[in-house]
């Protein structure tokens, strides 16, 4: 029993949050703040004629591309400064600039320089995105516990060694950081990059909508991509940290 | 008889004839080196000793350390922490550094291991001739540990090749009491068997030089001396050269060959003093307590108590 009771709290809470919203729909009774229930229809009728698989998936690549990109870029440069002074002094600058221009700006200047193409979107969602990666894997570098470092250094462990049983596990609870809180950066950002310049994806279809001034498409396509994100954290990286945090609990 | 068994056996007298290291193949320094040690004339302090327990004179190690300073991270001044430190270590010697806390033995064990090279001095290997440093194991004040690899693999973690050796930690996790503790993590262990799972990783990888730094403080005394024991027993299978820092004079003379005094603040050897204690006759009560009066006349001659 005590393992199902967070699980049931959470269902309680999300049921909550449905009732709330029906109870204001009945409330206002207008058709800029629709049902659940029409909300799911709508969802269901898209899902047959497979508009939404369609757009869903093309968001889904775009968000996992930049994801991929962005944490693999980031967290070099992140390890990187957080481990030589010169290197953190001389980017800094650079880092701090990039942490403060507006994501629309990035997208803007992206589609403007290389077209409205799907690499120019993939890299404004990167470039986004880099920055935040870069700074929680520079703290993660920094607090590098030194006793570890001199052990591995005295045994002999050579780079390889070192870095898969020494330096790897102490950064991943930063990786998982990074990577949670970038997944649900990266997918508000591919909207405006689809809403400005692409012609399919969830952002596309939330432009569409808004156009016609439909409410209840906005809500489905909107949280159809919420439900897909959930599941990610769910499934995938959920599981990846407990896995990778065993050892704590034991 | 399981050779795991053998291991926790308290060793009898002349029980080390048997247990001369066959000499390392693979490494052509250690092969040479050991055969010039036979060549070596057993010098004149080391007759009292029984023939086949006498350390092999041979230079392992100069150390000369003119000045060690840190500086105070928060006032920036400069605090001369080693000054004028010279020491030699011969092959297979067991040498044990006493000081008052705080004076700097950590500091010493540190540079020798390379982990610091911002000194004035030089350390120098006899064996760098041949290109390849020595074998180092370390035995640090705090296990440092791995916390998320299990004792097995925390134990191998200094190995080539993990695999190819298994029966040699299956041994010393039997001989260290840790053969059914494999798979646990180091924060399910005390911290005795957290000590002695760093001890087996620095023995796993039989040493040229084993570093030891104070690495039985904060144990119960029945756990601390069982861990001494299993050293003396390691330490005559391998005959590793080792310097082992330690606050605690009868531990001192129980373990060493050679005990170093250390003065406080700037630390320099003041004194040196040959122990003397037959190695079939470390565990022997009455010889180390005779042998540790003695020293500790000398001990408290240079730290006058207050």
């Amino acid at each position: 029993m005590p393992r199902l009771r967070p699980v049931a709290l959470r269902v309680f809470s999300s049921l909550c949050l449905i009732l709330a919203w029906q109870l204001a729909s009945w409330w206002w009774h207008s058709n800029l703040l629709p049902s659940p229930l029409a909300v799911l229809d709508l969802a269901w009728r898209e899902t047959l004629d497979g508009e939404l698989p369609h757009h869903l998936a093309a968001t889904l690549r775009r968000v996992v591309v930049a994801f991929l990109l962005a944490m693999t870029i980031g967290s070099v440069i992140g390890v990187v400064m957080g481990r030589w002074r010169q290197a953190d002094l001389l980017f800094d600058p650079w880092l701090i600039l990039f942490l403060n221009i507006p994501a629309l700006v990035t997208i803007i200047l992206c589609y403007v320089w290389f077209g409205l193409g799907e690499a120019a979107a993939i890299l404004a969602i990167t470039v986004n995105k880099i920055p935040n990666v870069v700074v929680t894997l520079r703290e993660g570098a920094r607090t590098l516990d030194r006793d570890y470092l001199e052990m591995a250094q005295s045994f002999s462990l050579g780079r390889r060694r070192t870095l898969t049983h020494v330096i790897l596990p102490q950064l991943l609870p930063f990786f998982a950081v990074a990577a949670r809180s970038g997944l649900a950066l990266i997918w508000k950002i591919v909207l405006v990059v689809e809403l400005l310049g692409r012609n399919n994806g969830v952002g596309f279809q939330i432009h569409l909508y808004f156009q016609l001034f439909d409410v209840t498409g906005i809500l489905a396509y909107s949280l159809a991509f919420v439900l897909v994100m959930l599941v990610i954290e769910y499934a995938v990286l959920q599981p990846m940290e407990g896995a990778a945090n065993r050892w704590r609990i034991q | 008889m399981p050779f795991s068994n053998r291991w926790k056996v308290p060793p009898i007298a002349g029980g080390y004839s048997e247990r001369r290291p066959a000499p390392d193949e693979h490494d052509p320094a250690a092969l040479r080196r050991r055969t010039v040690a036979e060549d070596t004339p057993p010098l004149a302090g080391a007759t009292s000793r029984p023939a086949h327990s006498a350390p092999p004179r041979t230079r392992a190690l100069d150390i000369r350390i003119d000045r060690k300073r840190f500086a105070d991270p928060s006032s920036g001044i400069e605090r001369l922490v080693l000054a004028d430190v010279r020491l030699e270590l011969f092959h297979g010697e067991f040498v044990a550094v006493i000081g008052p806390s705080g004076c700097g033995k950590s500091t010493l064990l540190h540079l020798i291991a390379g982990l610091d090279p911002a000194f004035d001095g030089e350390i120098r290997w006899a064996d760098t001739a041949t290109g390849t440093g020595p074998r180092l194991g370390y035995v640090f004040q705090n296990p440092r540990l791995l916390p998320w690899l299990d004792v097995r693999a925390n134990v191998v973690i200094g190995l080539e090749d993990p695999a190819g050796h298994a029966a040699r930690v299956d041994e010393l996790l039997a001989a260290m009491d840790l053969a059914e503790f494999g798979h646990f993590h180091p924060n399910r262990l005390s911290l005795g068997m957290q000590r002695r799972a760093a001890l087996a990783r620095a023995f796993v990888i039989e040493p040229h030089l084993l570093l030891m730094d104070e690495p039985f403080v904060s144990l119960d005394a029945p756990t601390a001396d069982q861990l001494r024991r299993l050293l003396l027993d390691v330490w005559g299978r391998q005959r590793s050269t080792v310097l082992f820092v330690t606050h605690d004079l009868r531990e001192a003379t129980m373990l060493a060959d050679r005990v170093l005094f250390l003065s406080a603040c700037p630390a320099t050897i003041v004194r040196e003093v040959s122990v003397d204690i037959a190695r079939e006759d470390r565990f022997n009560e009455s010889r180390v307590s005779a042998r540790y009066a003695d020293l500790k006349r000398d001990f408290d001659a240079l730290y006058p108590p207050g």
